[in-house]
């Protein structure tokens, strides 16, 4: 059963005036199966956890360590961390044009599975994927992000999510500039790679609004770049009343 | 992610997209390279070009010594003739533009014409393969296709030489005619020369232009129409890599009414020092009513340091047209891509492979080559190997 463990994991970004420390001391276990929900205010270090973890080259870790199974994530370049299984749905999906969708989900699916899918069946699957998403068959053959609405944008990374199958699936801020509609149907995509029970998801969120969706087994808030508190579905209401206040406070430190 | 430039902006002094100037902005053309005076760099037809990197045949100090062979396989039915200056059949298709155009008309002892009978379809290209061996070399070529006839012609330039070159393209009433010319030249080699289409009524002309090699290339495509119906595609795909200097500059005159042009020229850049200059000048004249015109430049810039300068113009002279517009932009391939691309498991090089296949695999087919097809793929393999590593 895959496992991602994250101990004391430490995570500076340069700044004006020198290295700046952002992540503090994070530990936290996933495993495969377990949905946990890490919630906080902005500028909390959310978003460069998800981002350190997938290895993106503007955050250096100065502290900690991550594995998969035991084996060292922070030693692996940024490919491999994909195709070890783990998963980044970014809240800002990049622009890459002169790449179809449909070249650009073959080639992922073919890095990822360590082979060229059989070109009938995978057009199958990504039709149906797509059509359980809403999306418009017409985006095959759109540039890969080009154009998209935020909206359009998000269903996309839960699409590669259905397709890519991770062992461990990151979403950041997956539900943030999503209507109503938009977030039931990104919501149920991801419910149903959960519910395959092979993937540890780690939902990253603001707000508590995409909980009504998604059920966490446990939540942990994030303040200034540690996990401040943990525990289950209950603290995310508790939140809802209260908000963070009582974290930005007691864990101010800047 | 990509930057998209509108056409008429700056940004930091690496990708300059021109203000609109007179499209004609070239000196009055003749074939009398004595009409011309000396470039000194700062004209806006030289502007943009090394004239240091000429070699001497913008100058009149270039002297042709031979070091170049022409090789012209043709199927049957298709006349190959080498003959002298005097032969009608030279200059039809406009008069060279600039000095180094006006140079090579004035210096070459011979020309070699192609021609295919009126009516005739040929199922193979004819292939003319300009090999350099290191000299310098003044040459003209004339391809004329008969009416109603069909035709492709690739023109393959490989090898090191110094080379100003014209040629004319006379497409006949009803005829079609596909022109592709590769310059697959050594990193060490200078090419400037003129191609000039004239295009009959109801014609059509494509032309594919591929820059991948020399030191210095600057070729001037150029389209005129005799006769109304006339139909012009103009495509091109260049690689510039560290050092080179890769210029196109197109015109089409559209002086005659309801004739068609649509351009899309497209280019990579990587390296420091490497240079392209797309010039994308469009004339829609006061008789030209019923025109349809539409060109469009892209480019991208694969590393730091590589140059862009993106100048498209369009003048119109009469509102009685189909369509008249231009596009420009300029965009770098990002470290925010690469990321998106490795974060799902495809690897650093094949993430950059991707990119720029994707960026040029719509012109390329426009070639409809298999053979050439697949040896430009491979070559921009090859271009992009060398920058990764």
């Amino acid at each position: 059963m895959a496992t991602l463990e994250i101990h004391d994991l430490h995570v500076s970004v340069d700044a004006e005036g020198g290295p700046r420390e952002i992540l503090r001391g994070v530990d936290l276990t996933v495993k495969q199966g377990e949905t946990h929900a890490i919630m906080g205010p902005n500028g909390s270090g959310k978003s460069t956890l998800a981002y350190s973890l997938a290895g993106h080259p503007k955050y250096t870790v100065t502290g900690g360590t991550v594995t998969l199974d035991g084996e060292d994530v922070l030693a692996m370049s940024v490919d491999e961390r994909a195709r070890a299984g783990v998963f980044l749905a970014m809240q800002y999906p990049v622009e890459v044009p002169g790449v179809s969708v449909s070249n650009f989900l073959r080639t992922s699916a073919t890095a990822i599975r360590g082979e060229a899918p059989k070109l009938r069946t995978w057009v199958k699957e990504v039709k149906e994927a797509m059509e359980r998403l809403n999306i418009d068959p017409s985006f095959a053959e759109r540039n890969v992000n080009e154009g998209f609405s935020g909206g359009e944008k998000k269903r996309h990374e839960i699409l590669q999510l259905e397709l890519l199958k991770p062992a461990i699936a990151i979403l950041d801020e997956t539900d943030s500039g999503l209507d109503v509609d938009a977030l039931r149907v990104v919501s149920e995509g991801v419910n149903r790679v959960r519910e395959s029970g092979q993937v540890g998801t780690l939902l990253i969120t603001h707000y508590t609004r995409i909980l009504r969706y998604i059920k966490p087994d446990h939540v942990h808030v994030f303040a200034a770049g540690r996990i401040a508190e943990s525990g289950g579905p209950e603290l995310a209401d508790k939140l809802e009343e209260e908000g963070y206040e009582a974290y930005v406070k007691g864990g101010a430190s800047e | 992610m990509a930057e998209t430039i509108p056409a008429g902006s700056t940004t930091d002094g690496v990708i300059q997209v021109g203000q609109p100037t007179d499209a004609r902005v070239s000196a009055p053309a003749s074939y009398d390279v004595a009409d011309f005076p000396v470039p000194h760099g700062r004209e806006e037809d030289w502007r943009f070009t090394p004239l240091e990197r000429l070699r001497g045949l913008h100058d009149g100090t270039a002297v042709a010594d031979g070091g170049v062979k022409v090789e012209v396989t043709a199927p049957e039915g298709v006349t190959v003739e080498t003959v002298g200056r005097d032969d009608a059949r030279l200059g039809k298709a406009g008069k060279p533009v600039d000095r180094v155009a006006a140079q090579a008309y004035s210096s070459f002892e011979k020309a070699s014409v192609v021609s295919v009978p009126k009516e005739t379809v040929l199922t193979e290209p004819v292939r003319i393969a300009v090999h350099g061996e290191g000299g310098t070399a003044f040459g003209h070529q004339v391809i004329e296709v008969g009416a109603f006839a069909e035709a492709v012609v690739v023109i393959d330039h490989t090898g090191d030489a110094t080379v100003a070159a014209n040629v004319e393209y006379l497409i006949g009433d009803g005829a079609k005619l596909t022109v592709v010319s590769v310059q697959d030249w050594d990193d060490t080699a200078v090419h400037a020369g003129q191609h000039t289409a004239l295009v009959g009524r109801d014609a059509t002309f494509k032309s594919v232009v591929v820059t991948f090699g020399g030191d210095l290339v600057r070729l001037h495509p150029r389209v005129v129409y005799g006769a109304p119906g006339g139909e012009a595609e103009l495509y091109g795909v260049y690689f510039t890599d560290n050092g080179q200097h890769q210029e196109h500059r197109l015109f089409i005159d559209h002086d005659t009414p309801h004739c068609r042009s649509n351009v899309a020229y497209k280019g990579a850049l990587q390296g420091a020092e490497a240079h392209a200059v797309w010039i994308g000048d469009v004339l829609i004249r006061a008789a030209a009513e019923g025109t349809d015109t539409y060109e469009l430049n892209r480019n991208l810039v694969l590393t730091d340091g590589a140059r862009v300068d993106s100048v498209p113009n369009l003048e119109i002279e009469t509102g009685e047209i189909v369509g008249a517009g231009h596009a420009s932009a300029t965009g770098r391939f990002e470290d925010e891509q690469l990321f998106y691309l490795m974060a799902r498991g495809i690897p650093a090089d094949e993430a950059r492979r991707l990119v720029v296949r994707g960026f040029f695999a719509e012109l390329v087919q426009q070639i409809g080559i298999p053979d050439l097809e697949e040896r430009l793929i491979a070559k921009i393999e090859a271009e992009l190997e060398a920058s990764v590593g």
